[in-house]
């Protein structure tokens, strides 16, 4: 089958050639690794796939920077006039929890996990640009006083920000699987948890 | 599933699956068609119950987290001073049109009061606003919660 070894050889010379060209994305990790010994990494990468999860509407509607939370894939404003409330649960009759219990429900389309409550006001993300986001989300004074060993803990265990990858029917999960949304938190903290420049807002 | 729990200061227990809606055990298993039937997604406020004591959409209530509570309908609000204060000033002034959302305003109302004993326009518009009414209602019911209030202040009420 000559033809067959000619095909094979022409086609590993053209797969070469592209590497060349344009950078072989199978190995990209890789060769984002090489190019990191050569050509520094933009300021701001490290937080970039972080502040892309925190802007989806699965975290954001919950961490307004007012006093109303917002709903659906397109953030529109909680109907029925609901309020943040003095303890962030809403005002009586209002509560969160009159609504919202531990679990989605389904049948209902009311979505649903432990402790459903908004971020407090200091987290109100709505607005804030990497820089902003990144240095809000470190300040002890703002974040709940969570360092970021336990800021990690929230991100990876607290189920109301698990919620975000399991929200019910109508609502879209965060694109980002868990773990690597994870992961890219871990590397966040091990090159020093940086603050990004200002100016850049990360989005899908 | 058999879950137990209190209904109006009575023991209860039910055998339902255990995402049952709270709604359809209280209308369909126990016959208690005080609470209405509205919307079925938590929007309209019309099957609003009290399970400790907290204002809950009944709707969008599984049975499973009844278990051990205390459940309180429209049948047994006036058992409480703050639910007759209620039901006297939705009666003195008359608040009912067609009604079906009034069972549920007046759960709304009697857990509003219950932590706030002198709301003002503002806290009663925050506090009611999950409670629709076709009807149009909204001043008499913003009336009849500062009257209930000032019945509770009198020592009425029961």
């Amino acid at each position: 089958m000559p033809h067959l070894r000619l095909f094979a050889a022409s086609a590993l010379v053209l797969a070469a050639a592209l590497c060349v060209t344009v950078g072989c994305r199978s190995s990209g990790s890789r060769s984002s690794s090489a190019r990191a010994s050569t050509t520094p990494v933009p300021p701001g990468a490290a937080f970039a796939p972080i502040a892309r999860v925190l802007r989806h509407p699965r975290c954001l509607n919950c961490h307004p920077s007012g006093d109303r939370p917002h709903v659906g894939d397109d953030r529109r404003r909680h109907a029925m006039n609901v309020q943040r409330g003095p303890d962030d649960h809403g005002y009586p009759a209002m509560h969160c929890a009159t609504c919202h219990r531990p679990a989605n429900q389904d049948a209902a389309l009311v979505p649903g996990a432990p402790h459903w409550h908004l971020a407090p006001r200091s987290m109100g993300w709505e607005g804030l640009d990497d820089h902003d986001l990144a240095r809000t989300l470190k300040d002890r004074s703002m974040n709940g006083d969570r360092s970021l060993a336990a800021l990690r803990e929230h991100i990876a265990e607290d189920p109301l920000v698990l919620w975000g990858w399991d929200p019910g029917v109508g609502r879209e999960a965060v694109p980002t699987p868990h773990a690597e949304f994870v992961d890219a938190f871990d590397a966040w903290i091990d090159a020093g948890a940086p603050t990004p420049p200002a100016g850049t807002t990360s989005t899908f | 599933m058999q879950i137990r729990f209190t209904l109006n200061g009575r023991p209860t227990s039910v055998d339902a699956t255990p995402d049952t809606p709270l709604l359809w055990v209280l209308r369909d298993t126990l016959g208690q068609t005080g609470t209405k039937f509205g919307c079925g997604r938590a929007l309209c406020g019309a099957c609003t119950v009290h399970v400790d004591g907290a204002a809950v959409r009944a709707c969008s209530f599984p049975i499973e987290y009844a278990k051990d509570k205390d459940i309180r309908t429209i049948e047994g609000l006036e058992a409480s001073a703050t639910g007759q204060a209620v039901v006297d000033a939705w009666i003195e002034l008359d608040v009912v049109q067609c009604g079906w959302c009034q069972p549920g305003q007046c759960m709304s109302a009697a857990a509003l009061l219950s932590a706030d004993a002198r709301p003002d326009d503002a806290a009663i518009d925050r506090s009611m606003s999950g409670n629709l009414c076709r009807c149009g209602t909204y001043p008499r019911i913003r009336a009849a919660v500062k009257r209930a209030a000032e019945i509770l202040a009198e020592g009425g009420g029961r």
